[in-house]
């Protein structure tokens, strides 16, 4: 084991006679052995991976003498309710709406979403309107028994699709019967 | 014919170097690790792509249980103080100097201020056996929208984080939401873990 070696301390009186020689050498096992326990100690309490996090922004709350929002053509507009039981529905504009069902994979919501965002593009510039200027817009609707990972996974799939607008807004009754049979 | 002893080398080796570095490794672990604090209640958090390093200092935490109940948690010792103190004056309750010092160091917590005195005075071993019932923020009786008015009033940087269960019920987390805009809190964090999916990472911000 590692030790220490000291050359014993001279003598005092400053004769020729020299001092027995002890033996500094102290057994420095334990300690070394206490020096690995608590290496061991911290590594495996030591967590590197700090969390990391979201950010989110919501729209101010209306003043009372806000002008009234834009009307939106409907043809941009996605209504996306976050169901029970991680189900997705999602439709396209109010008139006639066709209820779709797909999941928050890869596959599923973010597909949906940039497909439609295509679409959208393609049908304002039918119109004569500029995409950048009047995008899809998406309305977040969840369900009273929806979870909180189903919200922090569609805020997530708006990120990574950089959908331009979206926002979250309470489910009304017609929604609710839309999916109802579903 | 006479035996040939083999020349036996020493079998102790110099092993300082060793036990140098591993007392580097002591001090560095020492000194690096931050011990996580006391949680009220075990929150298994959701993932996301967010890469996002939350900051260290000025962070206000909520923490939502699965159950729908709202813990708060805030740093800075002294800010703590001030917070304490404003609240009771908010709400006639005289908080003494000791019970003040006492909110100081409590990691994170989930009462209404009218038990909050009784908890204070407990013992740390005491308080843990107390299932704590959550800081009501319904819209009848929102104590939790005071907290967050008096904790920015005492720090004006604070960062505010949400720190949801999977199985948190979305309506739960929607009047915490409700409650922040009402303060025109309109930024706020919700805390996740990571999914490392490549191409799809915001860069870190370190």
């Amino acid at each position: 084991m590692s030790e220490v070696q000291q050359q014993g301390g001279g003598d005092k009186k400053g004769g020729k006679v020299r001092s027995k020689k002890q033996s500094t050498r102290i057994d420095m096992t334990p300690m070394v052995d206490l020096a690995f326990l608590l290496l061991t100690f911290f590594m495996l309490t030591t967590t590197f991976a700090k969390p990391k996090t979201m950010e989110i922004a919501v729209p101010e709350k209306p003043k009372d003498n806000a002008p009234k929002p834009p009307e939106v053509n409907e043809k941009r507009v996605m209504n996306l309710i976050l169901g029970d039981k991680d189900k997705v529905y999602w439709w396209m504009g109010i008139t006639k709406p066709e209820v779709n069902t797909t999941t928050y994979s890869k596959d599923g919501i973010r597909k949906v979403v940039l497909e439609k965002e295509r679409d959208v593009a393609a049908i304002m510039r039918g119109l004569g309107k500029d995409p950048d200027k009047f995008p899809m817009v998406i309305l977040i609707k969840p369900v009273d028994s929806s979870r909180y990972k189903n919200f922090v996974d569609i805020m997530d799939e708006m990120k990574i699709t950089k959908a331009p607008i979206y926002a979250l807004v309470p489910i009304t009754a017609d929604d609710k019967a839309l999916i109802k049979d579903k | 014919m006479p035996k040939v002893k083999p020349h036996r080398s020493s079998p102790t080796l110099d092993m300082t170097p060793m036990v140098d570095l591993a007392f580097l490794l002591v001090t560095f672990f020492m000194l690096t690790t931050k011990f996580a604090p006391e949680e009220p209640v075990q929150v298994d958090m959701p993932k996301s792509h967010a890469n996002f390093r939350l900051p260290d200092t000025d962070i206000l935490l909520l923490t939502v249980s699965k159950d729908g109940k709202v813990f708060f948690g805030m740093d800075g010792k002294f800010t703590k103080q001030t917070l304490l103190t404003n609240m009771g004056n908010a709400h006639n309750i005289k908080f003494t100097p000791d019970q003040i010092n006492r909110f100081a160091v409590l990691p994170s917590f989930g009462l209404p201020l009218s038990q909050l005195q009784s908890y204070l005075d407990m013992e740390a071993d005491a308080r843990k056996a107390i299932i704590q019932p959550g800081i009501p923020a319904d819209s009848l009786n929102n104590e939790l929208a005071d907290w967050i008015i008096y904790s920015r009033l005492a720090n004006p940087k604070l960062r505010i984080a949400i720190k949801g269960d999977l199985d948190t019920k979305f309506p739960v987390i929607n009047k915490v939401i409700e409650t922040l805009k009402s303060q025109d809190v309109n930024h706020f964090n919700l805390i996740t873990n990571l999914i490392a999916e490549p191409g799809v990472n915001e860069p870190d911000n370190k």
